[in-house]
């Protein structure tokens, strides 16, 4: 065996079906494609049909809300957002990793990214587009959104408002969906090839040779196929910051205590990547488990994972407490009591599940034997969405329902139709995602394929994988 | 064609002299078809094309919006122009409420009532019911024709039926309400000739009887006086809401006003004691107020009495303090004192006449020479009547429903079952009319003639403003018809009573015509001169009713009360009880906006929230929060009360200030028979009304069910912060700034004003700057110019429910605020080192048992650096050059952002469209059906869902008023434009005006107030509102400032307040 320097852990493990021969390329085109070509199962339909029952029960709310008003909902005149920008901004911090892992990773040349982030990326579009439909369903009037773009018009010098943020949202959302779908696409391109070689039935093979763009494999088309990747890497790199950011300006940028703060940008960016890792391991566990896919996800991604979140999770603490350090400091009656009502108001529950979500939740990730666990993984994987879900609604809410006239202090409580509504996001991001799982690749096998070598061919043969670690200190050790 | 020398040729054809062509060259038109057609039957291809063509005009012309219901008119009346405004001079009475008013009509529908500024008694002002009225004319449940039983009967058959009956009846009762219109007493007085067994008793739901009873005793004649509360420097009310409900509201709040308001040259103003049992808008606007059990009213009477005569100890310690303090000020007050009850107990109001005559308070503050007219029922009139019931022949019932609004209206149902004929004159279907064999609707009083006089001397008319909308007739008429009278028009009659009884009383006009288009016009009479010289006339040949007599010497001289003192405190001693005992009692009281529940049928005064409590679409039991601790009751508990033999169930609302162990319950719901708005709403307590106004040994007990009661504020405290910025009088005297909060902000340049800190260059205003400023000391908190907001704009009612959900959608709101024991001062919490010395915030939420309150109206403020402006994406919401703050509905696409970044939560946004969805057709009848949006102001938009909206500064008006100037080549002058807000207000509490005018008034108080009392909202966060309100000001001995008013010299001036803090009791002693 040819052995150089492998200070790097294997990122392709051997199969799972046959523990003592490494993976090869053909073994990598077969599990990859293997889902897509199988014909339909019963697990896959099970899952859709829960997926389509939610998105259903979701529609006929839907139907409520644009139908009747927006009184279907709970909010009054104190409250004027609640659920809806709690929604819209969770699904847009989900669809915050997808892109971090595709593009900042890439250019950071983090190799273990690759068996990763054809999912996420999905994730990302799937979740933008759920985000997406909050702002329409949020709208008084939805019919008239195509008012918010800069259209030309006939109405003389009737335009946006550039001074609102919900004009920068609306450039931030459309672009950062525009590059990842865009990039989402092209490193499909030499998969979908790939599928298009292998069908036998000729329909598939006319979609996937449709969808394949007649993706030759050349070394031009793979030059290229570089390029563009590498260029909407540079281009999405700067989204992965902006979009957030932006979104974190709808509340910035406004005069109500508890929003004005300029902490928000890094403080949300943080928090996006936070829950949208947190997302991308619930979901990818999952794929791993149904679609066998061990070899290819690995203990070390996810461990590799939940020192993001655990990052991530104490940069969002920190940014807490600072908020309320700012408060007091600040020594701005109005804030001051927007925080103190944060913790012990009529929202207080609201408050701490936030805390011991997003806070403490995640410390257990500093011990390794935990990162390294796939069930405490899932748990807190949920966990965290559940407190970003909560830190959006305390933020949003408890700051709205207690501001600055006290007469106009109230209560927010959803109703069924907002319930609906939620439900309908998870109906349509989970069919989307169901879609994507069985008539795409879900692993960019291209690039799997372009990694296996170099992190590879090093490692000895007789390793398992519970004694991989020791194994690679022995290794470095050796080679030292 | 050959003429020019040139040939032409049809076609190729021709030219070549084609065969074919020669043939047919002479036909017209060729036989050739243009199409081939295979036969005569169209193909499939024709079909499409014909059936593309068809859908495709079809669609075409479809594309234009159907005009619905849209009629010209044939012959355009002369005096009215589309689009223009007429207004009409009326008056208003109905439910003993009082106005004289100018209706707005636009295109012959009245859309809206407004004051008339020519009266003197309501001086352009109108209540919250007075503006409703408009809209009770238009509801589609009012009586549509002349009814028998269930059925529909015409008019001539039901006077011939009628009329039949009545000559057969011997003992004929005309039941009223009281009636101020001279010719309808004339016209009474015609048909009590014709039927000699008839007999007049008016009577009123909510009577003056004890007042009326007590000064027949006193003076020898049943009058109400004439209460002057501007001229009173200590005012004590007991138990009297003269600021909300007592005789003439609107009238007492402008003189309680007037004495209230402060200015450079004004510096001092009345001291008003309420001692009450529930909390009314009277009791928040007193300085000191005390709670009493009702069982105690008496007994207070009775010891303020024999205090300013002698001596005497209360025996609750807490309100022999105040009544000794009260006393004291009363007595240095000789002559500038007035004393109020509202007790109907003859007794109490005969001691309050001994008062008041020991004050000198006759022919000052009180005036029994011009009586008021607007109670004149006697209940012992009425209640002879239900005792006789079963002896009567025939009852006429005329504006009144007694069989809900009397105590024992359930007797007189029953009794009724054996009177032959039962005639109601209501305009709508109500307990009473429902059991009458005959049911011969009157006209809204916007459709019928007439006139009024609400005080001696002091004449309105009363016109119609539209013809009758139902087939109805008005009921002096019917009347006048059943009593064969020679002149049966209303019309007529009036008009020859004026001529017969007021023209010669005056000098001015020498013509009767031109004296009536004059009083047409004007609506009153202007003048004591002539007042005074129809008294002289009258005291000749007025034909005086029973109990109604005038009072002939115009002065008073102090022996000419002869009232038995003795006898009424020896009463008094055996009904009341000087201490309070833990026995429940229930006291049952008005409510503004309902009042004796005759108009439960008008949404927008069912949605106006009770000042107090702010709660609406109901009623409830207010019990006080140690009452309920003790009880173990919370709000919205439902619980079960019984009185006697009366039970009912209501949810709980804790009312702070209640007194203990006792509840209120307000009347006028509970209506049985009514239409779909007041359906279900609330519980009828009527029949715990009786003279006393209380009853004891009351019983609740917790159901278990829970009913959430329709609040429109949910929070009731200020929470420290400086929105209400108050002082009392003294610390005013001292420093016209007292009580404020002017913040400071600290930059490299030293502190500076927030304001004047600026990254915008602001706005420019080259024409004009509008703006209201809000007098905090003269807001009483009446609701009227929420009602009067909601009529003009064409704001949406929205339900119980929705309110609920809070939800409701007034653009003008008075938020009330309860002082808290744990408000600190701002002195306080820096003492404190950071940890809150004085409460935190979880006690900051708990009101003080008899908390203080602020009144504070609310609407946009117009701000300059306006928060919502920034973010709206599509720029609905923009700066006018004139100051406002402008909602552009049509480019509104509903995103809320603008109502989130509002500090002042003053955007309502249309949550469903309510003037469609048919889950509001029952509540919101101004836009829901044909007959109910006749009232909506065409001049402003009716807003689609899913818009924000807010107040414009009734922007129409401004436009309109600009117009105005501008076809006249000047400037629009102060007074010229009036909100609608500002028009009503009872107090002048809300002046509005350009503030680049500086003979405006505005300008003029901006002015002298600038960095005095005026203050803007939130100033610290730089948005620059354009609204201006003035302190609140207590004329208390305590301090009343929670912040200083600047950093220098007031710091000693606050050492003395806490101390004096510390020891109130002593201090405020040698103070007074």
């Amino acid at each position: 065996m040819n052995v150089s320097s492998p200070v790097r852990p294997a990122l392709v493990l051997k199969q799972v079906h046959d523990k003592n021969r490494p993976t090869t390329y053909h073994d990598i085109t077969n599990d990859i494609c293997k889902q897509v070509e199988a014909s339909i199962n019963v697990r896959w339909m099970g899952a859709m049909a829960i997926s389509l029952i939610a998105f259903s029960w979701g529609s006929y709310c839907l139907y409520r809300t644009w139908w009747f008003g927006l009184g279907e909902w709970g909010l009054n005149k104190t409250v004027g957002w609640a659920w809806d920008i709690t929604n819209f901004v969770w699904w847009v911090g989900i669809g915050h990793a997808g892109t971090l892992i595709s593009a900042i990773l890439l250019l950071f040349r983090q190799k273990w990214r690759t068996s990763i982030n054809r999912a996420a990326e999905a994730m990302t579009i799937f979740a933008v587009l759920c985000a997406g439909s909050f702002i329409l369903m949020h709208m008084g009037r939805p019919w008239l959104a195509n008012w918010a773009l800069p259209l030309p018009n006939t109405y003389g010098s009737l335009w946006v408002n550039f001074n609102s943020p919900l004009v920068w949202d609306v450039f931030a959302i459309s672009t950062y969906l525009t590059v990842s779908t865009v990039f989402w696409y092209v490193g499909l391109l030499p998969d979908l090839a790939t599928i298009r070689e292998r069908a036998t039935n000729p329909i598939s093979k006319f979609v996937y040779g449709l969808m394949s763009f007649g993706w030759d494999g050349s070394a031009k088309t793979w030059a290229r196929y570089e390029m563009v990747a590498l260029i909407l890497a540079g281009l999405s790199t700067p989204l992965v910051l902006s979009v957030h950011t932006i979104v974190s300006m709808d509340f910035a940028t406004s005069i109500v205590p508890g929003w004005h703060t300029t902490i928000f940008p890094p403080y949300f960016v943080a928090g996006a990547i936070f829950s949208g890792f947190a997302m991308v391991l619930t979901l990818m566990l999952v794929t791993r488990y149904v679609f066998k896919l061990e070899s290819y996800i690995t203990i070390e991604h996810v461990e590799t994972m939940n020192k993001i979140i655990l990052v991530t999770g104490s940069i969002v603490g920190i940014a807490y407490i600072t908020e309320f350090f700012i408060a007091w400091y600040s020594q701005v009656p109005y804030e001051q009591y927007a925080f103190i009502n944060r913790m012990f108001g009529p929202y207080w529950w609201a408050y701490w599940a936030m805390m011991s979500c997003n806070v403490i939740s995640p410390q257990f990730f500093w011990f390794r034997s935990m990162r390294r666990n796939i069930y405490v993984t899932f748990a807190l994987s949920i966990v965290v969405n559940i407190g970003m879900w909560f830190e959006r609604f305390v933020i949003i809410v408890t700051s709205l329902h207690r501001d600055y006239i006290p007469s106009s202090w109230v209560m927010f409580w959803p109703t069924y139709v907002d319930w609906g509504d939620y439900i309908f996001s998870f109906g349509f991001f989970f069919t989307c995602f169901f879609l994507f799982a069985k008539f795409l690749p879900v692993i960019n096998m291209a690039e799997v394929k372009a990694v296996l070598k170099s992190s590879n061919e090093t490692v000895s043969d007789d390793y398992a994988d519970d004694d991989y670690n020791k194994t690679e200190v022995k290794t470095s050790v050796t080679h030292h | 064609m050959e003429s020019n020398g040139k040939r032409y040729w049809r076609g190729l054809e021709e030219l070549e002299n084609d065969l074919e062509f020669v043939k047919n060259a002479e036909k017209e038109f060729s036989d050739a078809p243009t199409v081939v057609e295979e036969g005569s039957n169209p193909n499939r291809r024709d079909f499409l094309k014909l059936l593309g063509f068809s859908v495709a005009a079809v669609s075409v012309a479809a594309c234009q919006a159907p005009i619905k219901k849209a009629i010209p008119y044939l012959m355009k009346p002369a005096e009215l122009d589309p689009s223009i405004a007429n207004y009409y001079a009326s008056s208003y009475f109905e439910d003993g409420d009082y106005a004289s008013i100018l209706v707005k009509t636009r295109e012959g529908r009245p859309i809206k009532i407004e004051g008339n500024p020519l009266s003197t008694i309501t001086v352009g002002k109108t209540s919250a019911k007075a503006q409703a009225s408009v809209l009770s004319l238009y509801d589609t449940e009012r009586y549509q024709g002349f009814m028998k039983g269930k059925d529909k009967i015409s008019i001539e058959k039901a006077d011939e039926e009628i009329k039949a009956k009545l000559d057969g009846a011997s003992n004929i009762r005309l039941i009223s309400t009281t009636i101020i219109s001279p010719s309808t007493t004339a016209a009474i007085k015609v048909f009590l000739d014709k039927y000699k067994g008839a007999k007049h008793i008016m009577y009123d739901a909510v009577s003056a009887s004890g007042i009326l009873e007590a000064n027949k005793e006193s003076f020898g004649k049943a009058i109400l006086p004439s209460y002057d509360f501007s001229k009173a420097e200590v005012i004590v009310g007991i138990n009297c809401d003269f600021l909300g409900t007592w005789l003439s509201p609107v009238e007492f709040s402008a003189q309680f006003a007037k004495g209230r308001k402060l200015s450079k040259e004004k510096k001092e103003m009345s001291r008003f004691y309420a001692f009450e049992s529930r909390f009314s808008i009277t009791g928040a606007n007193a300085d000191y107020r005390t709670a009493i059990k009702p069982s105690q009213e008496g007994a207070v009477v009775a010891s303020l009495y024999k205090k300013l005569t002698g001596t005497d100890t209360f025996k609750d310690a807490k309100i022999n303090e105040k009544l000794d303090r009260a006393v004291k000020n009363l007595k240095a007050a000789q002559g500038k004192a007035l004393v109020v009850s509202g007790s109907n107990d003859a007794d109490v109001q005969q001691i309050v006449n001994a008062i008041n005559h020991e004050l000198g308070s006759y022919g000052t503050t009180i005036d029994i020479n011009t009586p008021s007219h607007l109670r004149q029922g006697i209940d012992a009139n009425m209640n002879a009547f239900i005792d006789e019931i079963k002896s009567v022949d025939a009852v006429i019932f005329f504006g009144v429903n007694p069989c809900y609004n009397h105590s024992r209206g359930k007797e007189l149902k029953e009794g009724l079952g054996s009177v032959k004929t039962k005639i109601s004159f209501s305009l709508r279907p109500n307990e009473t009319s429902a059991l009458c064999d005959y049911v011969c609707p009157t006209h809204h009083y916007l459709e019928s003639w007439g006139d009024a006089q609400p005080k001696e001397g002091h004449f309105n008319l009363i016109q119609p403003t539209i013809t009758p909308i139902f087939n109805t007739r008005q009921a002096q008429e019917s009347l006048l018809i059943w009593a064969n009278a020679k002149t049966t028009n209303f019309y007529d009659f009036v008009r020859s009573y004026w001529n017969k009884s007021l023209f010669p009383a005056q000098k001015q006009q020498k013509n009767f015509d031109e004296f009536w288009a004059v009083s047409l016009h004007d609506g009153v009479f202007a003048g004591d001169a002539v007042a005074k010289a129809v008294d002289e006339k009258k005291e000749a040949k007025q034909p005086a009713t029973d109990t109604l007599a005038v009072v002939k010497p115009r002065v008073m001289v102090a022996g000419a009360f002869k009232g038995d003192v003795e006898g009424a405190l020896a009463d008094i001693a055996k009904e009341y009880k000087t201490e309070a005992s833990a026995d429940l009692e229930i006291q049952v009281y008005e409510k503004i906006g309902i009042g004796s529940g005759m108009h439960a049928n008008n949404p927008w005064l069912q949605e106006l929230p009770d000042p107090i409590s702010r709660a609406c679409w109901g009623n409830y039991v207010c019990i006080s929060q140690v009452t309920a601790k003790k009880k173990e009751l919370s709000q919205g508990d439902v619980v079960k009360v019984t009185v006697g033999s009366h039970t009912f169930k209501l949810p709980i609302l804790i009312q702070p200030g209640q007194a203990n162990d006792s509840i209120a319950v307000a009347i006028g719901y509970g209506r049985s028979v009514t239409g779909k708005v007041a359906k279900g709403v609330g519980v009828d307590v009527f029949p715990l009304v009786n003279k006393k106004g209380y009853q004891t040994s009351v019983t609740i007990t917790k159901t278990g069910e829970y009913e959430e009661i329709a609040q429109t504020q949910t929070h009731h405290t200020i929470m420290g912060r400086d929105i209400i910025q108050e002082a009392s009088l003294t610390e005013y005297k001292a420093k016209a700034s007292a009580g404020r909060n002017i913040i400071m902000v600290h930059t490299d340049e030293g502190p500076k004003r927030p304001t004047d800190i600026s990254l915008w260059k602001g706005h420019t205003y080259p024409n004009h700057s509008w703006s209201l400023i809000i007098d905090l000391n003269a807001c009483t908190g009446c609701g009227a110019c929420v009602v009067a907001c909601q009529a003009e704009n064409n704001v949406p009612i929205v339900g119980k429910k929705e309110v609920l959900n809070r939800r409701e959608m007034h653009w003008i709101r008075i938020d009330r605020y309860y002082s808290s024991d744990a408000n600190p001062t701002e002195e306080e919490i820096k003492n404190s080192k950071g940890a809150r010395k004085e409460g935190s915030y979880g006690e900051m939420e708990i009101p003080s048992d008899n908390p203080d309150v602020t009144f504070m109206p609310m609407m946009c403020q117009h701000c300059n650096n306006a928060p919502c402006e920034t973010v709206c994406p599509v720029l609905a919401t923009t700066h006018s050059n004139e100051g406002l703050n402008q909602m552009t509905y049509n480019r509104c696409i509903g995103t809320r952002y603008c109502a989130n970044n509002c500090p002042f939560k003053v955007r309502r946004f249309n949550w469903f469209h309510y003037a469609e969805d048919t889950r509001f057709t029952d509540i919101n009848n101004t836009q829901t059906n044909d007959l109910g949006r006749m009232v909506l102001n065409p001049d402003v938009t009716v807003r689609s869902r899913g818009v924000m909206e807010k107040c414009t500064l009734c922007v129409q008006r401004i436009q309109a008023g600009k117009l105005d100037a501008k076809k006249e080549k000047r400037r629009p002058k102060d007074g010229d434009i009036q909100t609608a807000c500002s028009q009503v207000c009872p107090t002048d509490a809300i002046v509005f005006g350009d503030m680049l005018d500086e003979s405006s008034q505005i300008a003029k108080m901006i002015a002298e107030e600038h960095d005095k009392r005026a203050y803007h909202l939130l100033e610290e966060i730089n948005v620059k509102a354009q609204i201006a309100y003035l302190t609140k000001i207590r004329n208390t001995d305590e301090t009343k400032a929670r912040f200083k008013a600047d950093e220098h010299g007031g710091h000693e001036e606050h050492k003395e307040h806490k101390e004096e803090k510390g020891e109130k009791h002593e201090k405020s002693e040698k103070h007074g």
